[in-house]
């Protein structure tokens, strides 16, 4: 099922430009963004681009930093990291496509932080929606929604760009 | 003592050509009389009445090799689990290899057994003397004492020699005082601590192996020396084709040679082992199809005259570790039977020749007046159900050894008397 | 008969042999490995995946590049690594395998990796170890060495991508080698067009076709159009066993010399397990020539058992 009241063109603008707020008021001196395989790689892309960011885009399979081996196993098709060598002091900005249990974006801080220390780090998803299990929050979104019980939403792409949801039985592992 | 009377069995006699349905009347210890509807009526007034209805009965089964493990290993074994275990199989003679602890090669160890089977009630423990003292290869053995002390044959137990000119003499020596020579074949340079045949199955799991040349070489070594000093010479559980086929050859030149095999290596091949799983670890090795079908024939065919059960029960120690480190051997009395009639429900022999192999056939082997129902003979019997199906057990297995690869298997076929010299010494 | 390297699930718990393993499994394990390659480049090369597992190396027999292998992609997962060098003869009186093992269970261990001089030693203890724990077989006895091999398997593949058309020729000491038994498993799995053994007969183990190779006695005739040139190594042992005359004869039959390397396919790689015997299996000149990949095949190990490790650890938090 697509929602066709979530417009992909629309919240990425407004991630855009809460992004831009963001920028200015952290103060964020020659940033690195940071996509998260496979959806927030997508919306990083249109970002990084959008911003005119100088650093090149880096991308991050957080797979091997999953808090769930024991109960779900290996991924196979772990895809490749693709991170500057030196992160220690830098400013980040970490983007997802979207925020649920806040599990991903715990992996992707430790493996960030595997890298060195940053001197900060600035999340942004492009939606924000209900059901979060650890205490991280986005810095911005493109929206913030709620969702009923046992449905997940997932970013489809890569061009184009879609929203799917999704019903499951059970909780899922986002 | 009690008069008997066996009744309605089907009995098998193949040393007196029976194999129909009768009475056998035991008196004293002794078989009085066998009568099928053939024969004539007969007065006797029996004490007691066994109906061996629907049941076979037939002369109690001699088993040529049967370690008790007793004296000197009783952690894997003794004298009375074992004899009990012999009497739950209808074995009601065996004869004990000489490679107990101490070795039989003196009358003193020969006395101390002759005690225990007496302790335990159990008669027909026919001890097997050492061919060379302490079973070194190099010394002969004190065969006349052991032969006056009640053994029965001498053997090299699994044990080589260390020369042919050793061999040849103890040939010689055995000779001289009428002993029967059992002979195991194994040439340790070539099987040089192998545990499994040499073939595909051990290629493929990379196991020391044990080429077939290293049995039938020392068998046709044996064959030539026999020749040489005339002495009798049993050879004692072979196991491939070309060991078979020297045999045959030997035979119908006229030489005074019999042999028996393990009653699994009929049923064994490598391609049946569980990988390693110790359970079929066993020496000499289980061999090919084409081994096992030649062993068959042989067997069918008298070149093997008879089957034995090889048993060598194992402490559990024994058997935990990497295949290769662990004890050879099975546990194998209590599957006599079944295994048997497996045979024949195979094709491979008739019952008759199946009971033949385990009765009259290793009594004149061993030249012991037994193994038959014959009129005057010790009462020896074993009356067994070929019908019944039992799973190899705890509750059902008399042997401390468990070591057997039919381990909580389903066995069709079971014994369920046994009687020794008149006596009830098993029963269901 | 189920094999015991496969849980309930049919997913991989313990990696003792090749033998019982399908194709789907095995390109998993070179998948997975393939990950974990490119992460060996990065500049952090850990990663938290084992991290609270303890692993023990089990090490009956003296190996140091196999066990410091083995540590290193055991660090690499983040787990904790206990090396234990256990140096056994054969009338050892020492205490027994399984007494090992149990009290190194009794330290809440998660994983044995074990390398030891007699076949069949990785079985035993994967079947009498508690429910929990995976073993991994380093090399046992002249059996199986299934790590080495699909790191080959791994090598081969980064060459030559597809094994369907390959001719891959082993070279030498068949009859004593684990790393070929495991290596000719692999590749009839993975679907090779052909495999050859060429070695004298008497390191040749008997009724060896039946692995599924087709023999050669004479190295020119068997190197003729091959893909993929596996050595094995020759240890100096066989010379007094009345196996071989001397290791100067063995080179001049069996050795690789950049002559008989041209009978080979112009793209042929020369594979070799380690350590190289210099002038007896092959010239020094291939060992460090252009068309040899053995380098590779050491750095490839790390990554493969990190695959094998994860593997057969992934699935001992399920509830069974």
């Amino acid at each position: 099922m697509t929602d066709n009241t979530l417009e992909i063109p629309l919240l990425l603008t407004k991630l855009e430009a809460n992004l831009r707020q963001q920028i200015k008021q952290r103060k964020l001196i020659n940033p690195i963004m940071i996509g998260v395989h496979s959806g927030g790689a997508w919306v990083a892309e249109h970002l990084h681009q959008q911003l005119a960011i100088e650093e090149p885009l880096g991308l991050m399979d957080i797979s091997f930093y999953r808090d769930d081996f024991s109960q779900c196993g290996m991924n196979p098709q772990v895809k490749p990291c693709q991170l500057p060598a030196h992160m220690e002091g830098r400013d980040i900005i970490l983007i997802d496509d979207v925020f649920y249990t806040g599990r991903t974006v715990r992996a992707g801080l430790n493996e960030i932080f595997d890298y060195g220390r940053p001197n900060q780090v600035v999340l942004g998803v492009l939606i924000e929606r209900d059901g979060r299990q650890v205490p991280l929050q986005p810095d911005c979104s493109g929206c913030s929604i709620t969702l009923p019980p046992g449905q997940r939403i997932k970013l489809t792409g890569p061009a184009p760009l879609g929203i799917h949801i999704q019903s499951f039985p059970t909780e899922s592992d986002d | 003592m009690s008069k008997i009377h066996i009744s309605n069995g089907h009995i098998i006699d193949p040393a007196n050509n029976i194999d129909k349905t009768g009475s056998v009347y035991l008196a004293d210890g002794k078989i009085v009389a066998v009568h099928t509807s053939e024969t004539n009526g007969f007065d006797f007034t029996a004490d007691k009445t066994i109906d061996a209805s629907s049941q076979f009965v037939s002369p109690g089964f001699i088993d040529l090799s049967v370690r008790l493990r007793d004296p000197g290993q009783s952690y894997k074994g003794t004298l009375l689990s074992e004899t009990s275990a012999a009497a739950a199989a209808g074995v009601t003679s065996l004869c004990l290899p000489p490679d107990t602890r101490p070795v039989i090669d003196t009358q003193a160890v020969v006395e101390l057994i002759h005690d225990k089977a007496e302790k335990a009630h159990y008669n027909n423990v026919f001890p097997i003397a050492a061919l060379t003292q302490g079973l070194a290869g190099s010394e002969l053995s004190s065969m006349y004492a052991l032969k006056e002390a009640g053994c029965i044959a001498v053997s090299n137990a699994d044990v080589p020699f260390s020369s042919l000119l050793v061999l040849r003499r103890a040939m010689e020596y055995a000779c001289s005082h009428d002993l029967l020579v059992i002979y195991h074949p194994d040439i340790p340079s070539l099987s040089n601590n192998g545990c499994a045949n040499e073939g595909a199955f051990a290629t493929r799991y990379g196991l020391p192996s044990i080429p077939e040349a290293s049995e039938s070489i020392a068998v046709a070594q044996c064959l030539e020396l026999a020749e040489l000093t005339g002495c009798r010479l049993h050879f004692s559980q072979i196991s491939s084709k070309r060991s078979a086929i020297k045999i045959q050859q030997a035979k119908k030149y006229g030489l005074k040679v019999s042999a028996d095999v393990a009653i699994h290596q009929l049923h064994l091949t490598e391609n049946d082992i569980e990988p390693f799983n110790s359970a079929y670890h066993v020496l000499p090795p289980f061999r090919t199809d084409k081994d096992k079908l030649q062993l068959r024939e042989s067997l069918a065919n008298g070149t093997i005259n008879a089957i034995c059960s090889d048993h060598q029960p194992h402490d559990l120690d024994a058997k935990l570790g990497a295949f290769p480190e662990t004890e050879p051997g099975v546990s194998s009395l209590e599957t006599l039977l079944p295994l048997m009639l497996k045979l024949v429900k195979d094709n491979a022999i008739t019952l008759s020749q199946g009971v033949a192999a385990l009765t009259y056939k290793p009594a004149r082997i061993l030249n012991i007046q037994s193994g038959s129902l014959s009129s005057g003979l010790p009462a020896d019997l074993c009356i067994f159900d070929t019908e019944q199906h039992w799973e190899i057990s705890q509750d059902n297995w008399k042997s401390a050894g468990r070591n057997t690869p039919y381990w909580g298997e389903t066995m069709k076929g079971r014994v369920t008397k046994t009687i020794q010299a008149g006596k009830i010494i098993h029963s269901l | 008969m189920t094999n015991i390297q496969l849980n309930q699930n049919g997913k991989l718990k313990h990696f003792l042999s090749i033998d019982g393993l399908n194709e789907p499994i095995l390109t998993e394990i070179l998948d997975t490995a393939e990950s974990f390659t490119s992460m060996s480049k990065q500049q952090v090369k850990k990663v938290p995946l084992l991290r609270g597992k303890t692993i023990v190396n089990l090490f009956f027999e003296n190996s140091t590049r196999t066990r410091t292998t083995f540590e290193l992609a055991a660090t690499r997962l983040s787990a904790d690594v206990l090396s234990l060098n256990i140096a056994t003869s054969a009338t050892s009186k020492g205490e027994s395998l399984l007494d090992t093992i149990h009290n190194l269970e009794a330290m809440h261990v998660d994983m044995f990796v074990v390398r030891h001089a007699i076949s069949g030693a990785g079985h035993f203890i994967a079947q009498n170890t508690a429910p929990h724990i995976s073993v991994i077989n380093a090399g046992d006895g002249q059996h199986a060495h299934p790590t080495q091999a699909m790191l080959d398997m791994f090598t081969i593949r980064q060459y030559k991508q597809d094994f369907k058309p390959l001719k891959v020729a082993i070279i030498g000491d068949i009859l004593h080698s684990r790393v070929a038994r495991s290596q000719i498993q692999a590749l009839n799995v993975l679907g090779v067009k052909e495999i050859r053994v060429i070695a004298p007969k008497t390191l040749l183990p008997s009724h060896v076709e039946s692995l599924g190779v087709v023999v050669y006695n004479n190295l020119e005739e068997g190197l003729a159009g091959v893909d993929v040139v596996i050595m094995l190594r020759l240890q100096k042992e066989r010379m007094t066993a009345a196996l071989l005359p001397s290791e100067r004869e063995y080179f001049k039959c069996f050795g690789l010399t950049e002559a008989r390397l041209k009978l080979a396919k112009p793209d042929a790689i020369v594979m070799h397990p380690g350590p190289i015997n210099r002038g007896v299996e092959m010239e020094s000149s291939i060992a460090d020539g252009p068309q040899s990949v053995i380098l590779q095949q050491v750095s490839n190990g790390i990554a493969v058992r990190m695959a094998i490790m994860s593997l057969t650890m992934q699935h001992n938090g399920v509830a069974q």
